[in-house]
């Protein structure tokens, strides 16, 4: 894809980033960690694509271990954030 | 299934990621959020599971199934005080995954062909092994693995310019000769020690905009991984946790009044010169009992209570919201008096207290309970020292000078729980002490509380 167009993204997605965050209060800054920090295991989808490229041996290794570290950063991240809201819900 | 479709799927998983973090606005929808937003991970992994570029799925399988198990498990078992360091080390672990991601990208003849491509390869690696080794260091630091002070290595800016050189040089190197594959393994090493030699000489007071930084960082790698390819879905969702990381950390510099460039190049917690503690104390400290403070509390209408890390530490949070309850229950009005650094990550203290089921109606945040700090009649300090002394707000030469503080000191009285006169994270003695409307009340921070409840429970 065009490399103007992706950056174009990148820029506009970074606002976009700034302005929603400024709004989240202190009280949830923790669980917003936690939670964007499970956002950044998307990386799992280019992890994907390398651990079954099938473009040899080596390459499906290095995807794999990336697929392996993505995952535990989605599933721990997206757990322990949830398990930190429910806190605050319960009442 | 055809591109198209896949690209829609990015863009909608994009969207709920969007939704989800608008959701973290408030409390009230912040679990829904939350929810939105693992959704539209599940959308993006199952389509992408479908691109026709994967031809293989063992690897795929025994990859997500060992994460997803050592990933529930790490959630499930974490305690509520140790969330910092589980948030750092995955942080770590969203870093290497790009890593990983660039190394694959880059060993494949088909990927890494444009300069873009090479150039984004660079760029990640160097951020991602930065994010993976310097998460692993604050991680240990947090676990008390290593020493949480500040580890002085000498000639630390000198090894640290170094080494962000040689990285810059080498990133040029893998872009302009990408056939020799040494270059890249350099970079990872190199860029692997800078992390190391970031984090390390930075002390566990500042911790919290060093938790915040990485969290950037992991984001910044997950966008720099999308330019490899050039998909949206990475780009979109990394810079939005960038950015989050970046604000976050502005936060923390400005509630610790710290400059983003000093945490961005390690330069962190300079002491300045000691201060006698017997200097400050001597004589002027008036130890109380549980019975003397029950009294006080007996006629207080507004309280307001200071929690610190050490209230979390002696799992004091529960026994401190009986102690709000019982004082309610008498007519008092009781706040809790919330510093941006309070504990160990941003916010950590409202999730600590949450679990302790204190309304989070009643946290006030520090500019607001500034103010009100002299019509309250008794304020309780637990286990909160450098967010409490007075030292940042009088004294030029102190290195906590110009933080925002909690003017505790202005209530009408002080009642400090603390097992002894020891120093915090800052490692300053704290003039409040010493202060006349400040009674000390030594001891366990759990047993002072639980003691002085029954006091006040005795009285009727």
């Amino acid at each position: 894809m065009d490399l103007l167009l992706l950056l174009t993204l990148f820029v506009v997605a970074v606002f976009l980033g700034v302005e929603l965050i400024t709004k989240v209060p202190p009280t949830l800054h923790t669980p917003l960690m936690s939670g964007s920090n499970a956002i950044s295991g998307i990386s799992l989808v280019g992890a994907l694509l390398a651990a079954g490229s099938g473009a040899g041996w080596w390459v499906n290794v290095l995807g794999f271990i990336a697929v392996v570290l993505a995952t535990i950063n989605v599933v721990g991240g997206y757990l322990v954030t949830n398990r930190m809201l429910a806190m605050f819900k319960r009442k | 299934m055809s591109t198209t479709i896949i690209y829609l799927a990015y863009l909608l998983a994009a969207s709920l990621f969007i939704l989800g973090i608008k959701g973290m606005t408030k409390p009230r929808t912040a679990v829904r959020g939350n929810q939105l937003s693992a959704i539209g991970m599940l959308i993006a992994v199952v389509v992408t599971l479908f691109d026709q570029h994967i031809l293989s799925y063992e690897w795929i399988l025994a990859g997500l199934v060992i994460g997803a198990v050592i990933g529930g498990v790490m959630a499930v078992k974490i305690q509520v005080t140790s969330m910092p360091q589980m948030v750092a080390l995955l942080n770590g672990f969203g870093g290497g995954a790009s890593l990983f991601i660039a190394l694959a990208n880059f060993v494949d003849p088909e990927s890494a062909t444009h300069v873009v491509a090479l150039i984004s390869i660079a760029a990640t690696v160097l951020i991602g092994a930065v994010t993976l080794s310097g998460s692993l260091i604050a991680f240990a630091k947090l676990q008390e693995l290593m020493s949480g002070n500040p580890i002085r290595v000498p000639g630390n800016k000198v090894i640290n310019a170094a080494l962000l050189i040689a990285a810059v040089v080498l990133s040029v190197l893998v872009v302009t000769e990408p056939a020799n594959h040494d270059y890249i393994y350099i970079l990872v090493a190199v860029s692997l020690a800078l992390g190391i030699f970031l984090v390390v000489p930075i002390g566990g007071a500042d911790m919290p905009v060093v938790i915040a930084l990485l969290n950037s960082y992991s984001g910044i790698a997950a966008a720099t991984t999308g330019f490899i390819t050039g998909n949206t879905v990475l780009i979109v969702s990394g810079s939005l946790v960038g950015a989050s990381g970046i604000i976050l950390t502005q936060i923390m510099c400005k509630a610790m009044n710290r400059s983003l460039v000093n945490v961005l190049f390690g330069v962190m917690g300079e002491g300045g010169e000691t201060i006698d503690a017997d200097e400050v104390y001597a004589g002027k400290v008036k130890a109380s009992s549980p019975e003397e403070v029950a009294m006080l509390l007996e006629t207080a209408e507004r309280v307001v209570i200071v929690p610190g890390y050490g209230l979390a530490m002696a799992q004091a949070q529960h026994a401190v919201r009986d102690l709000a309850n019982l004082l309610q229950e008498r007519g008092a009005e009781v706040k809790y008096a919330i510093h941006p650094v309070a504990g160990r990550m941003p916010g950590h203290m409202n999730v600590l207290l949450a679990e302790a089921e204190v309304p989070y109606d009643q946290l006030v945040e520090m500019d607001e309970i500034n103010p009100q700090f002299e019509q309250t009649d008794v304020a309780i300090v637990i286990g909160a020292n450098d967010v409490t002394n007075p030292m940042a707000r009088e004294d030029k030469t102190s290195p906590i000078y110009g933080m925002p503080i909690l003017n505790v000191d202005k209530a009408r009285t002080v009642v400090v729980v603390k097992r002894s006169l020891s120093p915090g994270f800052a490692g300053l003695p704290n003039p409040l002490f010493a202060k006349d409307n400040t009674l000390m009340l030594f001891g366990d921070g759990k047993k002072a509380i639980v003691e002085l409840t029954q006091n006040l429970k005795d009285a009727d």
